[in-house]
């Protein structure tokens, strides 16, 4: 972490989703959470799945204004959508009807860059994430590995000065994801962007962070716990996972992380019985 | 898969089979001669009519009231679905009325039409408007209504504004689904057109059969009936060609 103003600070952040119907509950998604991202600081944040993580990213993406907190930006406050910010989604974002090129070349078309240099930067990228010759393509007929490279493209080529990342790589195979991850890291170090990476695999957040954050389990998800990865880069994901350092701090996480799930397991099964 | 060529075969077959059935039926029945007309009859008119270059005007201002019944509607459908689909307010005050509307049985609009725009093409293109309007309508309303938000938070995160954001993803989605049923709008719009001179009229297809069927004379009838009918197909054809063409995103 540099000394300076941090990438992002988001302070007393809560949610509260108004009730879907009147025999429901306002549902709270996360509550009173203080976290901060340093400037060129990966962070990846971990909790059980639907926790309200993706909830604290939309926050710090201006997608979703918070019902109460603040978010700053480099110390200022954050005001409508975060355009210093580039997000990566969980769920398939490109457009279909457009090409790997055209759509690595979308934000910049929207920001004005004229047709021609956009189209050429986004063919520089396409290259830079190995997709160099599919850039006619349509997603339909890319794999689920090629459409992340270029998902990832198009968020990379805007030089985003934060990167938010929500589970961007879940939904891909074990190979193809480490694959991605030693990627995401050689990008990483190159630029040193800031980073919140959402994920609820721990071995893939503590092989990529600087800094883990565990969540409580939902609803009003908060932190519970903040571990330091002092594992030297650069780093192989592959190869992480078998050093001493690693399996310490994945069994000191998982001591804490390990409650969570299982209280929201626990929740689950009696919300599914009642 | 079954073989191409026996497949051609067999459908070449069945129908001379029913034409050599057809041909008998008049030749021995009196009645039958005067309710089905005879094919050779039927075949002379159509060759007729194609090498004296008559059928051109008609086939023509058929086929016109039918381009501009579909581009009509489309473009009203885009508009207002569009308009209505990105703004509950007015999507909750209208939904009854549009309900309603669609409910009605629209070919009785024919006369009404033909009062308000006259025997021309124009009372054609009416018709054919409400027909292909409503198809339209939903589908525009639909593909806004179905754009994933996943898409619309990244197009955002991207830095499109509002405008941006109707330009380059709501209508395109919107055109997506308006295309995957060109094949059943373009038809209603042809529908449109044939009942509305069928229904009165001083030229066009439509009008030829209702001509004839004055002077009880079957053969023109039916030969009108084969003439719309291999347009249809033709035009349906060309519609899958286009359609091709544009949704070429959409196959794998």
């Amino acid at each position: 972490m540099s000394g300076g103003v941090n990438a992002l600070d988001l302070r007393g952040i809560t949610c509260t989703f108004p009730a879907a119907s009147k025999d429901t509950e306002p549902y709270t998604a996360v509550r009173d959470v203080d976290l901060s991202l340093g400037d060129g600081e990966f962070v990846a944040i971990v909790g059980p799945t639907g926790c309200g993580k993706s909830t604290l990213l939309n926050v710090a993406a201006g997608l979703l204004p918070a019902s109460k907190g603040s978010v700053r930006m480099f110390g200022e406050p954050l005001k409508g959508i975060n355009s210093r910010a580039g997000y990566m989604f969980q769920a398939e974002a490109l457009l279909p009807w457009l090409t790997a090129r055209s759509n690595v070349a979308f934000g910049m078309e929207l920001r004005g860059t004229p047709k021609r240099e956009a189209a050429e930067r986004a063919e520089a990228w396409l290259e830079r994430v190995g997709l160099a010759g599919f850039g006619e393509r349509y997603p339909k007929q890319l794999s689920g590995g090629m459409k992340k490279r270029v998902a990832l493209a198009q968020v990379l080529v805007l030089e985003p000065k934060i990167l938010l990342m929500d589970e961007p790589f879940s939904a891909l195979d074990i190979q193809t994801r480490q694959l991605m991850e030693n990627e995401l890291l050689d990008m990483w170090s190159a630029d040193r962007k800031s980073v919140f990476f959402v994920t609820h695999d721990l071995e893939e957040a503590i092989s990529l962070a600087d800094r883990v954050v565990v969540m409580s389990s939902g609803p009003a998800t908060h932190p519970v716990a903040d571990f330091v990865v002092d594992i030297p880069r650069p780093r192989d994901v592959t190869e992480i996972v078998q050093s001493p350092h690693y399996l310490d701090l994945h069994r000191r996480i998982w001591a804490i992380l390990k409650d969570e799930v299982l209280k929201s397991y626990e929740r689950g099964k009696s919300m599914s019985a009642a | 898969m079954p073989k191409r060529s026996i497949v051609w075969l067999s459908r070449f077959s069945i129908i001379v089979v029913l034409l050599i059935a057809w041909q008998i039926a008049i030749e021995h029945s009196r009645i039958a001669a005067f309710f089905l007309g005879s094919p050779v009859v039927i075949a002379d008119k159509l060759v007729d009519w194609i090498s004296t270059g008559v059928i051109f005007r008609h086939l023509g201002i058929t086929l016109l009231e039918t381009l501009l019944s579909f581009v009509i509607g489309c473009g009203l459908a885009l508009i207002l679905g569009l308009w209505l689909a990105l703004n509950d307010t007015f999507a909750a005050v209208f939904d009854p009325f549009i309900k309603g509307l669609n409910s009605m049985p629209r070919l009785i609009m024919a006369p009404i039409f033909a009062v308000w725009f006259g025997l021309g093409i124009w009372s054609k293109v009416a018709l054919g408007v409400t027909l292909v309007f409503f198809v339209v309508f939903f589908n525009v309303f639909q593909g806004i209504r179905e754009v994933s938000p996943v898409l619309l938070a990244n197009a955002r995160m991207l830095g499109a504004s509002r405008q941006q954001l109707v330009r380059r993803v709501y209508i395109p989605s919107a055109l997506s689904w308006v295309f995957s049923s060109l094949h059943l709008s373009v038809g209603l719009a042809f529908v449109g057109a044939v009942i509305g001179e069928y229904l009165g009229s001083s030229a066009g297809v439509g009008y030829l059969i209702l001509e004839a069927e004055g002077t009880f004379d079957i053969e023109t009838v039916i030969a009108g009936v084969v003439l719309l009918t291999a347009c249809a197909l033709i035009l349906d054809y060309l519609i899958s060609i286009i359609e091709t063409s544009l949704l070429k995103w959409q196959a794998k």
